[in-house]
């Protein structure tokens, strides 16, 4: 059935992001289609890879924004973005055939792809944008928090993590279980006030975002609060011979 | 959101059937209608082939649609799967409605009743299951509010009118009390879609590009660098921008064609003696009303927009 579990989950496995550091390099995403073309939904198919119109199905996207605040300072944020896994997934319960589902044991929100018909209405219901279609195959993809992978016993076990997880050059993405308060991801969404994307539509979801940090202004902001110009290093005019030079390259 | 061609299909070609069967069962227990069977074979045979290409074209969007019945399991909390149920159960009360009425005239009475609101009562609930399909969506503002499920069931019995008093026309058996039910509910039609149109230009979406990302509240947010150079399913699938620059000629069009025309032809079927003119005015009436319906409805999907084209530029929804 694609009701959601009537019982909340013991475990609620989920990502927390950190805004602060991400750098925007892609590497989270790019690991995680290399993972998962093979992993439990591949493919992850690309249609017209080589041509004019390459486009295909990732789990995980990362867009750069832009945010200027009241003093016209801005600063740009790199944002991936995955499923989130939603406690109160519509993504489930819109799906008419049951392919769609959310396990009660770890809350992952999972496609059944015997069962999946295609008809794309669990994409229209996710606010997130995290779930995307497979042309070739007929049916709808998203993320899988990696399940081939965390609970992989042929694995080392530092690696049963998310592909993105391991993956991240920064540490900016972290993995665990939202629901125990003591875990290491609950402890970090409670020192850096973590908050969820759109809280407003109450999907509740599991994975978190921790905001970027103030900026450290006081060598790059004067008192004003006013960026500082750049000044010339040396007022002293330049030599003849340096002049012409400039004179002749300015040509 | 993208407007598949199937889709639309489906969602006014069903649901002129249903209202035709809805005001066709409706006017047979008041007696409305003469109760011949030609009558009969006609309005049924006419609502069931719509309904039938409706849903036959809503298979043709699915991705797998060999795996179309597993659509029917999931009622418990599925609209779409409500709506895949209803509307096979329908095809019972109003099939043996039909048949009583050809084939046995003298079905008691209370009999007859049960059957014919069981009939309606089924009609009904398919179209607001479709409905609903879309209204309980909440990343798409312009869906989750009530006028949907009002404008369907208003469309569906307006349109399944313009067909019944094409097929009365046709036999000779129109009246002017059906005419004036006609153009009665395309005027609710009307008002109905007029004010979803003022709700979905008035109201905004409570999603913005600051909640999306939650940077709203350190300052004004605005995408910078895009995720992907190429466009991608979601860019196509819910970030369809055409109709949004038309959107206030196709309302015209939809206005003119859909309501207009219909009211105004049908109107002039009443001065007219002939049945020549006036067979032709009810043909005209059902081809605009139908350019006004695939229009409306095309608009429905192109005007809507959905919470994730503020990751890929929009300010609001």
């Amino acid at each position: 059935m694609t009701c959601l579990p009537t019982t909340s989950p013991q475990k609620k496995l989920g990502l927390v992001i950190d805004l602060d550091i991400c750098v925007g390099c892609h590497a989270c995403a790019v690991n995680c289609k290399e993972w998962n073309t093979g992993g439990h939904s591949a493919p992850l198919t690309d249609m017209d890879p080589y041509g004019q119109d390459p486009n295909g199905v990732w789990f995980n996207r990362i867009h750069s924004f832009e945010v200027v605040d009241e003093d016209n300072d801005s600063r740009t944020v790199h944002f991936p973005k995955s499923c989130l896994h939603c406690d109160d997934a519509p993504c489930v319960t819109v799906c008419p055939t049951g392919a769609s589902y959310k396990r009660e044991e770890d809350g992952i929100v999972l496609v059944d792809a015997d069962k999946c018909i295609g008809c794309k209405l669990c994409s229209w219901a996710c606010a997130y944008g995290a779930r995307e279609y497979d042309e070739d195959a007929g049916i709808m993809k998203k993320c899988t928090l990696c399940v081939d992978r965390i609970y992989n016993e042929n694995l080392p076990e530092a690696s049963r993590v998310p592909a993105c997880v391991s993956t991240c050059p920064v540490g900016a993405r972290s993995f665990g279980d939202l629901n125990d308060p003591t875990s290491d991801v609950s402890q970090l969404v409670a020192d850096r006030e973590g908050f969820d994307l759109m809280a407003e539509l109450d999907y509740k979801p599991t994975n978190k975002y921790l905001p970027p940090r103030p900026k450290q202004n006081e060598h790059t902001v004067s008192a004003s609060n006013k960026p500082v110009a750049l000044t010339p290093v040396s007022t002293e005019k330049a030599g003849l011979l340096a002049q012409w030079a400039d004179k002749v390259l300015s040509l | 959101m993208h407007p598949a061609k199937s889709v639309i299909l489906f969602t006014t070609a069903s649901g002129a059937g249903y209202g035709l069967l809805f005001l066709l069962i409706t006017g047979h227990m008041f007696g409305v209608f003469p109760a011949d069977s030609t009558l009969a074979y006609s309005g049924f045979g006419t609502a069931f082939m719509m309904i039938i290409i409706g849903l036959l074209s809503s298979t043709f969007h699915l991705g797998r649609p060999e795996r179309a019945w597993r659509a029917l399991t999931q009622w418990k909390s599925s609209w779409l799967s409500r709506e895949g149920i209803l509307a096979i159960v329908t095809f019972g009360p109003t099939g043996i409605y039909g048949l009583c009425w050809i084939f046995a005239p003298n079905t008691t009475i209370s009999l007859l009743l049960i059957i014919g609101v069981t009939a309606l009562l089924l009609c009904a609930a398919t179209v607001y299951c479709t409905s609903m399909i879309y209204a309980c969506l909440k990343p798409v503002s312009a869906w989750h509010n009530r006028f949907v499920p009002a404008s369907y069931l208003a469309l569906s019995l307006s349109t399944g009118a313009l067909l019944l008093n094409g097929i009365l026309h046709l036999q000779g058996k129109n009246t002017p009390l059906f005419d004036m039910i006609t153009i009665a509910l395309i005027l609710v039609s009307v008002i109905i879609k007029y004010y979803y149109w003022k709700y979905i230009g008035e109201t905004k979406g409570i999603s913005t590009v600051g909640s999306a990302t939650g940077l709203g509240s350190m300052g004004k947010v605005r995408l910078l660098e895009a995720a992907h150079t190429e466009a991608n399913y979601l860019m196509k699938e819910m970030g369809f921008q055409i109709a949004r620059k038309h959107a206030k000629k196709l309302r015209n069009i939809t206005f003119i064609s859909g309501f207009i025309l219909p009211v105004f032809l049908i109107s002039l079927t009443g001065i007219t003696e002939s049945a020549g003119i006036s067979n032709l005015l009810v043909f005209c009436s059902i081809f605009f009303g139908a350019i006004g319906i695939v229009t409306e409805r095309w608009l429905f999907f192109a005007e809507a927009k959905h919470t994730v084209s503020l990751y890929y530029g929009a300010q609001s929804v």
